[in-house]
């Protein structure tokens, strides 16, 4: 509190962990709403994971000061609450609004982290149809709201407040201690002995001693066994245990309920009061002889350094001292005798098991540092290429002890690579959490219903690609929302249910990642797109466009621009900025519609932005790179083998199929086209829509990893060219993107080839071709 | 823009290189480095001007040839040629030049903007200046880059 700086740090994991926990509340609203829409009772240990996510967030956002985010989180618990309580059936309607309230609860997070104060707009009206929603807890819940306003804990480290916070917790503690001793009648008997790691992470006793208070009549003795001597005290340690008995007829599980978020930073018993009353006693009157129990001290003013007094809890805490301040903001009281000096040392015998609590297995890093890294590894590996080669230049033998050195570097450079390029890699999950909000929106703007299904969330991608897919898929879900589906009205007609579906899956496919937004709404009416594009002028009066050109054709900048071509065929509002977006990220999107049926996008992306397996291969006198996941097998063309189809067109037939024939360094405008294709060599390759093509080059030279440089922007996109490599030599290298090489339908209108009939990849080897040279 | 930086009273520095036996100049603080003609990897359906991809340290470096962009015939490359790498806010290029030839201070005020029939220049010449009795041209780096493409969304 003395330094801005731990606090600041404090404050920046707290929104990081704010993320993780909205995540998880997305995830287990999303599957309540799953059992709510199939009229199932939901899963207790699902309603917790929401709870305890929204009461986190709102401890966190109390322990910060920010009122707005827990004045709102409280509400939002308190709906959560009943639900817990089973007082509240979730509904379908229930859902949605729970929904929107988790969306407002990350607006809520988003706008504290900036700094924001006011709550955003729709927070009050969606609070109040939240009460409504569970009316009758309404206003036994409000009153214990006075918990949350900001406590100032102890997060002052230095050394000069140790001393004092130390001394004013113990004091705090000990004001439990005076509590009336009722005569404990037959209950539960509660011991409550924090751990390390209790209080740093923001959790007070005070609460949960007037959180058990408020059950029934409580008897609270604080057990000062372990107590060290102030010279061997730890500060952060915590050393005080209590021992509650609760009167009264309460559940345990309602007991229970009320440690969910401290049972793993503290020790918890309960038992029924009967069998525990003679070791109670027992200990008490150790705890007498140990020490005599302190005069009761006058209650201590909150100091100015308070962002905001502590309200007395009133009502909230019958049998605690009503002006308890929050611990560590009380002066110091004058102690007795003994030296305070050196209090500050940390002792092993005072924080017991402290060395036993692993603060988790995941460490937060800077980004920055991990890309530090990487381009690191881009060097070394560059770097060891370029050893590689002067060694091999020396006639070195294989068998040389730098040669067989090399080839150890060589592996754990891989090893090293591959291990950082996964410490990148992020779920798709978040991504698609997003979707799932921009989904709900867009169906309340529209009036329809919409349910969006996920599949392969967990598949990982390199966390650059993520982030910068955010806004084309963004704006595909919402076009899927706005044209793809029908209106309910429409949908009933055609026999299908209200609801629409959107799906969105992610899986990995040929090294690479392959992202689907489907729709099952009315699919691409392509008379109407055909006609638009003509008003346009777009295409030719008299052009023949197969179906899949006019779909492409939705990816036409001047379509874009377009008013809504209408609800039923609409699609293509701005679909040429997100084919651009995608493109940017060395990706493919290729749509496939069927119609009554449906939409399908498709979205391929590379799954790293860093490294590549690539074939090194000459054309034309240069040195290219194709990625080795774009490769089916090469093969040397036998003469007569290709069959001459138009001017400067040819395929050959490889299993079963014609394969269009491109003669790379021609394509590149490398060299003029060759005459004769006999006896070269030829690239099979395949793309993750089937199509395949088969590439002259001059030469093979070899396989490897390479890192990928990209080419800056501003010097135009190149097609077929996806980035640059730099070779062991020092020389620049181009990578291939084979799928960009081949003519896109609609996009270059037939100047080359007609769309590639969609082969799968060949099960097994042919015999005629010779093998590629590995994996 | 460039009516300011010719009215400023202060030297300006410039870097003066030789294109097709004429003299030119940049700005000497948009001047990274000066680099040896290496070849260059030919980028495909590049404009004639583009050279093709240098390595620079690790990075990709696009080469233009200046005197193709200028509307010249292109420079040899040779190992007399040199590179000049420029930078532009985020843009970083390589220039081939025919050779480097000097480093020199000149008042602003002797600078005089080109003459209007020059607009033909596409604005690549920013100022023009007599130095010795040569006519030196003070090229405009933000005009020779080729234009940045649409930001994508």
């Amino acid at each position: 509190m003395t330094t801005p700086d731990p606090m600041a740090e404090i404050r920046a994991s707290f929104f990081v962990e704010c993320e993780e926990l909205l995540e998880a509340l997305q995830d287990a609203l999303a599957h309540l709403a799953e059992a709510a829409a199939e009229g199932g009772a939901a899963d207790p240990e699902t309603i917790n994971v929401a709870f305890r996510a929204v009461h986190s967030i709102k401890g966190g956002a109390g322990a910060f000061g920010l009122t707005a985010l827990v004045a709102f989180a409280h509400g939002y618990e308190s709906a959560m609450d009943a639900l817990r309580a089973g007082r509240l059936t979730l509904t379908r309607d229930g859902a949605a609004l729970f929904f929107r309230a988790a969306d407002l609860l990350a607006d809520h997070v988003r706008l504290a982290r900036d700094g924001v104060a006011e709550a955003p707009a729709a927070a009050a009206n969606l609070l109040d149809e939240l009460g409504a929603l569970c009316s009758g807890d309404g206003p036994a819940e409000a009153a214990d709201e006075g918990d949350f306003v900001p406590l100032a804990l102890p997060f002052d480290f230095d050394a000069a407040g140790a001393e004092g916070e130390a001394t004013a917790e113990g004091e705090a503690e000990d004001e439990a201690d005076l509590q009336a001793k009722a005569d404990p009648p037959a209950g539960w008997l509660v011991r409550l002995r924090p751990g390390p790691g209790f209080y740093a992470s923001g959790n007070e006793v005070v609460h949960l001693l007037r959180a058990l208070a408020a059950l029934g009549p409580a008897d609270i003795v604080c057990e000062r066994r372990d107590l060290p001597d102030l010279a061997d005290l730890d500060p952060e340690a915590p050393c005080l245990g209590w021992r509650i008995a609760l009167a009264g007829d309460v559940a345990e599980g309602e007991l229970r309920g009320l440690f969910d978020f401290v049972e793993d930073r503290a020790d918890i018993e309960v038992a029924p009061a009967a069998a525990d009353e003679a070791e109670a006693d027992e200990a008490e009157a150790d705890e007498a002889e140990a020490e005599p129990p302190p005069a009761p001290l006058e209650p201590a003013p909150a100091p100015a350094s308070v962002a905001a007094p502590a309200p007395p809890p009133a009502e909230a805490a019958p049998s605690l001292a009503p002006d308890t301040p929050a611990p560590g903001t009380a002066p110091a009281p004058p102690l007795p005798a003994q030296g305070i000096a050196p209090a500050i040392l940390p002792t092993p015998a005072s924080a017991p098991a402290a060395g036993g609590v692993e603060a988790g297995a995941t460490v937060r890093v800077d980004v920055d540092r991990i890309d530090r890294l990487v381009n690191l590894v881009g060097e070394l590996v560059i770097n060891q290429a370029m050893l590689a080669q002067s060694v091999a230049e020396a006639g070195l033998p294989a068998n040389s002890a730098v040669a067989t050195g090399l080839e150890a570097f060589m592996m754990l450079t891989r090893d090293i690579q591959d291990s950082v390029m996964t410490i990148r890699a992020q779920p798709v999950k978040p991504l698609f959490q997003r979707m799932a909000r921009i989904v709900r929106e867009a169906a309340a703007s529209v009036g329809k219903q919409v349910r969006l299904r996920c599949e392969g969330e967990a598949t990982e991608v390199d966390k650059t690609v993520i982030e910068r897919l955010a806004d084309p898929l963004t704006h595909m879900i919402r076009n899927a929302v706005d044209h793809g589906l029908e209106p309910p009205t429409a949908r009933r007609a055609a026999g299908k249910p209200e609801e629409g579906t959107i799906t969105l899956s992610a899986r990995h496919r040929a090294g690479r990642v392959v992202i689907v937004v489907a729709d099952d709404g009315g699919g691409i009416d392509r008379a109407r797109v055909r006609a638009k594009a003509l008003e346009r002028g777009l295409i030719a009066p008299d052009a023949v466009l197969t179906e899949a050109e006019i779909d492409n054709l939705l990816f036409l900048p001047g379509f874009s621009t377009a008013d809504k071509v209408s609800a039923l065929s609409g699609r293509g509002v701005g679909m040429d900025v997100v084919r651009r977006a995608i493109q940017a990220l060395g990706g493919r999107i290729s749509i496939a519609s069927d119609r009554g049926r449906g939409t399908r996008f498709s979205i391929s992306l590379p799954l790293t932005l860093a490294v590549l397996d690539g074939m090194v291969v000459r054309a034309a006198g240069e040195t290219l790179v194709v990625p080795l996941s774009a490769i089916v097998e090469t093969a040397a063309l036998a003469p007569g083998s290709v069959s001459p189809l138009g001017p400067g067109m040819g395929v050959i037939r490889n299993r079963g199929s014609f394969v269009p024939l491109v003669d790379l360094g021609a394509e590149l405008g490398f060299r003029p086209p060759l005459d004769d294709a006999a006896g070269r060599i030829v690239l099979m390759t395949a793309q993750e829509d089937g199509s395949r093509a088969a590439l002259i080059v001059d030469e093979i030279v070899e396989q490897r990893q390479v890192v990928i440089k990209g080419l800056q922007s501003g010097y135009g996109r190149c097609r077929g060219i996806a980035a640059a490599t730099i070779l062991g030599d020092g020389r620049i290298a181009l990578i291939l993107d084979p799928g960009g090489l081949m003519p896109q339908p609609g996009q270059r209108l037939p100047s080359g080839a007609a769309p590639f009939p969609p082969v799968p990849p060949p099960p097994e080897f042919h015999p005629e071709p010779r093998p590629a040279h590995a994996g | 823009m460039t009516d300011n930086r010719i009215a400023d009273s202060t030297d300006l520095e410039l870097l003066s290189f030789r294109l097709g036996g004429e003299d030119y100049s940049l700005d000497i603080m948009s001047v990274r480095e000066i680099r040896g003609w290496t070849r260059a990897t030919p980028l495909p359906q590049a404009p004639p001007y583009m050279r093709g991809v240098i390595n620079l340290r690790g990075t990709v470096l696009p080469v233009i040839d200046l005197a193709a962009r200028l509307g010249m015939d292109p420079v040899e490359g040779a190992a007399r040629n040199a590179v000049v790498v420029a930078q532009s806010g985020p843009r970083c290029v390589g220039l081939l030049v025919d050779a480097v030839s000097d480093i020199l201070a000149l008042p602003r005020a002797e600078l005089q903007p080109p003459p209007a029939l020059a607009a033909a220049n596409h604005g690549f010449v920013q100022a023009i200046a007599l130095v010795e009795g040569r006519m030196l041209r003070v090229l405009d780096l933000d005009a020779i880059l080729p234009p940045a493409p649409a930001e994508a969304a």
